[in-house]
């Protein structure tokens, strides 16, 4: 489509010091103007493209809050940029993960919401999302309960519930489905944004983009996922994945909000492991990647941290080493064929299980659950080879049956 | 009747229209209205009961619980035509004699030979051979073939050589309904063994001197140990207010040389309080995480099942790690002792977990043994306060192992879903009445037919593709920790096709392995056909030769 231009108009970084030098904007917005809508938004995070829905031409936008303040500020490029995803007469939808008290009180800081006045094609729903900070004293208090050693189910449940760590997966899911249908069920494009645009935003449009999507389900475009949605759209790494869930010292800006979004990919993979290229064990080995890694690829807090620190130059990717054939294997899901569908994952207490493979990894033992997965994978694997070689053995019974015919014409 | 609507726990206002009918034996619910033809059958026998909910602006609507947990929210166009259906489904439900029960009416196509060796089918002398007994130390008595001794154990018991039939008398009278000290389980490498048997008449100083014998020839059967375990499964409390009744458990000065131990599970009333509670939460419309985990917790059901995992594994580590023989008994020794000691030679022997070794595991611990299924699974009209789900928690114990031993079991969970279905079907004769004798004198036997052909003809679907073989696990140490305990949404939830992972692995891996079958004979054909063959069949492969020695052909 043609409707979408790459904008080089934060190169240097400086119009938005946690965006990527290029991002994608509609077509009939110029730098100028969004260098405008840039002063609009809070840290600069003006609205790009997320996600363009290629079965029926929707978009998913994402941004930070706008700067409405208590006069009720309005920047009518902010207002032309996000009104340009929309198709005519149909309205778009504004997705706020914060509650609606919140967004209020936001505009006494200066901060706001997409007043109807002034948007009144998009509708606004408040679908709240955990704030980062609430999330690490979630993670800390379920790995607290995983770690208790005595034997009192009572106690387990109580403490497994009070973490309210499964609330926020659900909470989550709910979100990313919530996205994903109205682009996809309703035909409408969707603006996500909640404060900052850095945590729950990016949780919400990635994980939209895996219900939507089926590249984003497999190896390469989850990685192509992980780029753009995590490390180029500027969730700040390094604050936010420095201690995990056993440090003493308590960091204000820790929380595991990339780990969330790990373990929502687990739940829907859980509910259809066939649509997934990548195994559990990819998701993990990620999740271990962002806490600590002997390569540079999580490092930072966006790609400009990442330029001053000269990166590319000084360290590896992640990515170079997990991409060869040796490696990949590892991570290769046997179940998986590739569809083309969109998948709705249900988000009913009774489909959402606590991930054993994080959360249990050093409590119990996995051999029974890794000889599982061999058995698994040898069984698909000793059908394919089967199966090929009828298939060729067939083709070798036809040539030599065509080649018998061709000898007995007389 | 026409002008009916299912409705699910989602879509309740487009729901479309669809037709009821009711058999002799089944409520079918037919929706013709999308262009696939959607049935639902549900078994009378399954229904556990039937309200009527106020009226809506849709119609009347009816509420249909079962006992396999399926929920079915109906709502009838006419009023009368609901009530019609209420009271035929309340009195379909509820059979008053056995002879009504769906049993004794299921013909299938099947000729006489073939239905008789389907009883035959099972063999219990074949598992204690399998054991080694009769041995030097065991004996298959027919002691109990008048049923003189325990009128609900099977005719042929096990009891040690060294216990004459006074002792075995003198036992029967000072235990609760006679029910003796007998075999369950040896664990032939060290001769331990795991006994079973009723509460002592006690009460606060009774002593039966043939009953001290009967347990010092229970722990002189093994040599290798120089005490035996005697385990109370019931809460200390319980076990203490039925010494005042007379009853009550072993003082370990009357008996030499025994370790007397509690293990607290609770009684049937309160398994069957905790199962409603926990099927209120798995009705809730749309629960928060919290309501669910809350409810999960309130209901107490995880803590029951650890309790009674917990039970079955110090029973298998005194048996195979100790080598210390045990006694085990609840108040009747018909309900938690049937749990716990089918579960221990679950985790100790690998035969029982296979089709034919579970099949022999129930028909020897609960069927033979005498735990009385008609009463608990409320087959026929009768004492609601006798109904809970002691059965259901065993199969639900049996599931949480395959979840953390996923190889270890030759069926999958498909299996204990239908022998759970069938438990309350009645529509085979294995579980109905509450023993051997009453089966006997109902005529089971002659009349009905057994399960177990019938789930073996079906091994296709029911077996377990990742099942690594009888060698592959010797016992199951299971981690009984909370967490290692998981909510079983294919029971509980089971009809909620919305809630379960929407691509099913197991059958993806059992189509897998069946075309497996089919391309193995494939390729088998095909090289027969050709004369020569490059390179070597994938290797799990099938070893068939080669045909002929035909000389290779010209291009």
């Amino acid at each position: 489509t043609n409707e979408w231009r790459l904008s080089c108009v934060n190169k240097e970084f400086s119009v938005c010091s946690s965006y990527p030098p290029v991002v994608i904007v509609p077509k009939c917005v110029d730098d100028e103007a969004l260098r405008k809508v840039a002063l609009f938004r809070q840290g600069g995070r003006f609205p790009v493209l997320s996600y363009y829905h290629k079965k029926n031409g929707m978009a998913m936008l994402r941004s930070s809050q706008p700067l409405t303040g208590t006069n009720g500020r309005r920047c009518k490029e902010d207002e032309k940029l996000i009104n340009a995803t929309l198709r005519s007469g149909r309205r778009g939808f504004v997705i706020d993960t914060r509650p609606l008290s919140v967004a209020q009180q936001a505009r006494a800081k200066g901060g706001g919401f997409e007043q109807e006045v002034h948007y009144p094609q998009w509708r606004r729903i408040h679908k709240y999302i955990e704030r980062f900070n609430i999330l690490q004293e979630s993670f800390i208090k379920l790995v607290e309960a995983c770690n208790d050693q005595s034997h009192n189910m009572d106690r387990w449940l109580s403490k497994l519930e009070a973490s309210n760590w499964l609330t926020h997966i659900k909470e989550l899911l709910t979100a990313a489905c919530l996205a994903a249908q109205c682009i996809d069920r309703e035909s409408a494009s969707v603006l996500v944004h909640g404060s900052e645009g850095t945590d729950s935003t990016l949780q919400v449009t990635s994980l939209a983009q895996i219900i939507l999507d089926p590249r984003c389900r497999t190896i390469r475009g989850f990685e192509a996922l992980i780029v753009r949605e995590w490390l180029q759209a500027g969730h700040p790494f390094q604050q936010r994945c420095a201690q995990s869930a056993y440090s003493n010292s308590k960091q204000k800006w820790e929380a595991p909000v990339f780990l969330l979004f790990l373990e929502c990919v687990w739940q829907i993979h859980r509910q259809f492991p066939c649509s997934f290229e990548f195994n559990e064990q990819f998701l993990i080995m990620l999740f271990e990647h962002a806490y600590a890694s002997q390569f540079g690829t999580f490092l930072g807090n966006n790609e400009n941290e990442r330029a001053k620190l000269k990166l590319p130059q000084k360290t590896m990717s992640l990515w170079s080493w997990v991409n060869r054939p040796e490696e990949l294997s590892r991570f290769q899901n046997p179940l998986y064929e590739a569809n083309i569908l969109v998948i709705w994952p249900s988000v009913a207490p009774q489909s959402l299980q606590l991930w054993e493979g994080v959360f249990l990894r050093w409590n119990r033992p996995s051999r029974f659950l890794e000889e599982a997965e061999e058995e698994r994978i040898n069984i698909i694997k000793y059908n394919k080879e089967l199966q090929a070689k009828v298939n060729t053995l067939r083709r070798q019974l036809a040539e030599m049956e065509a080649d018998e015919e061709v000898q007995e014409e007389p | 009747v026409e002008n009916v609507k299912l409705l699910d726990r989602y879509a309740n206002r487009k729901a479309a229209s669809g037709t009821l009918y009711l058999t002799a034996t089944h409520l079918i619910y037919v929706d013709a209205s999308a262009e696939v033809r959607k049935e639902t059958w549900i078994l009378h026998h399954h229904i556990s009961s039937v309200e009527k909910l106020p009226l809506t602006t849709a119609g009347y609507p009816l509420l249909i619980h079962c006992k396999n947990f399926h929920v079915a929210h109906f709502v009838i166009g006419q009023e009368r035509d609901c009530h019609d259906v209420f009271t035929s489904l309340l009195k379909l439900s509820q059979p008053v004699k056995p002879e009504d029960l769906y049993a004794f009416s299921y013909n299938p196509k099947m000729s006489k030979e073939n239905r008789e060796m389907g009883w035959k089918l099972i063999d219990l002398k074949l598992d204690y051979q399998r054991m080694g007994i009769p041995n030097d130390y065991w004996e298959i008595t027919d002691i109990n073939k008048d049923y003189e001794v325990c009128n609900t154990y099977p005719p042929k018991i096990v009891v040690p050589r060294a216990a004459t039939r006074a002792v075995v008398m003198g036992s029967s009278r000072f235990r609760s309904r006679g029910r003796i000290p007998v075999l369950s389980y040896l664990y032939k490498e060290n001769n331990a063994a795991l006994c079973r048997c009723s509460q002592p008449l006690a009460g606060f100083s009774a002593r039966c001197l043939e009953d001290e014998q009967m347990l010092q020839a229970i722990r002189e059967a093994n040599p290798g140990s120089s005490f035996m375990y005697v385990v109370d499964t019931r809460p200390k409390l319980n076990a203490m207010a039925n010494r005042a009744a007379g009853k009550g458990y072993e003082n370990e000065d009357h008996y030499e040389n025994i370790r007397f131990k509690f293990i607290g599970i609770e009684n049937i009333h309160v398994m069957r309080s905790s199962l409603q509670k926990l099927l209120e939460v798995c009705e809730m419309k749309s629960p928060s995480m919290s309501d669910f985990l809350t409810g999960l917790e309130n209901s107490g059901w995880l803590r029951h099942i650890k309790a009674v995992m917990d039970a079955g594994v110090f029973l298998a580590k005194a048996v195979g790690e100790e080598g210390v023989s045990v006694l085990v008994h609840c108040s009747d020794g018909w309900d938690r002792t049937a749990q716990v000691c089918s579960l221990a030679a679950l985790l100790l022997d690998p035969f029982y977990r296979t089709f034919k070794g579970f099949m022999v595991l129930i028909e020897k611990e609960w069927i033979a043994m005498g735990h009385k299924f008609s009463h608990r699974c409320g087959h026929l009209d009768g004492d609601p306060k006798e109904v809970s789900p002691v059965f259901t928690q065993f199969v639900e114990c049996v599931w949480q192992l395959m979840q953390q031993f996923p190889c270890s079991f030759e069926f999958n969970e498909r299996f204990l879903l239908q022998i759970h279905d069938h438990v309350y079907s009645c529509q085979f004769g294995n579980f109905l009445g509450t023993c051997h004798k009453e089966r006997e004198e109902l005529r089971i036997f002659e009349k009905t037919h057994s399960l177990w052909p019938f789930l073996l003809q079906r091994k296709q679907e029911l077996r377990n593709p990742l099942y690594r073989g009888f060698t592959a696990y010797k016992e199951l140490q299971p981690n009984t920790l909370p967490f290692s305990f998981q909510f079983w949404c294919g029971m509980y939830n089971r009809f909620d096709k919305g809630m379960h992972p929407k691509q099913c692995v197991l059958e993806q891996l059992l189509s897998l392995v069946s075309h497996k079958v089919t391309l193995e004979d494939d390729a088998a054909q095909l090289e027969n056909k050709l004369p020569l063959l490059d390179g070597p069949l994938p290797s799990e492969g099938c070893s068939l030769p080669k045909a002929g020695s035909a000389a290779p052909r010209a291009p």
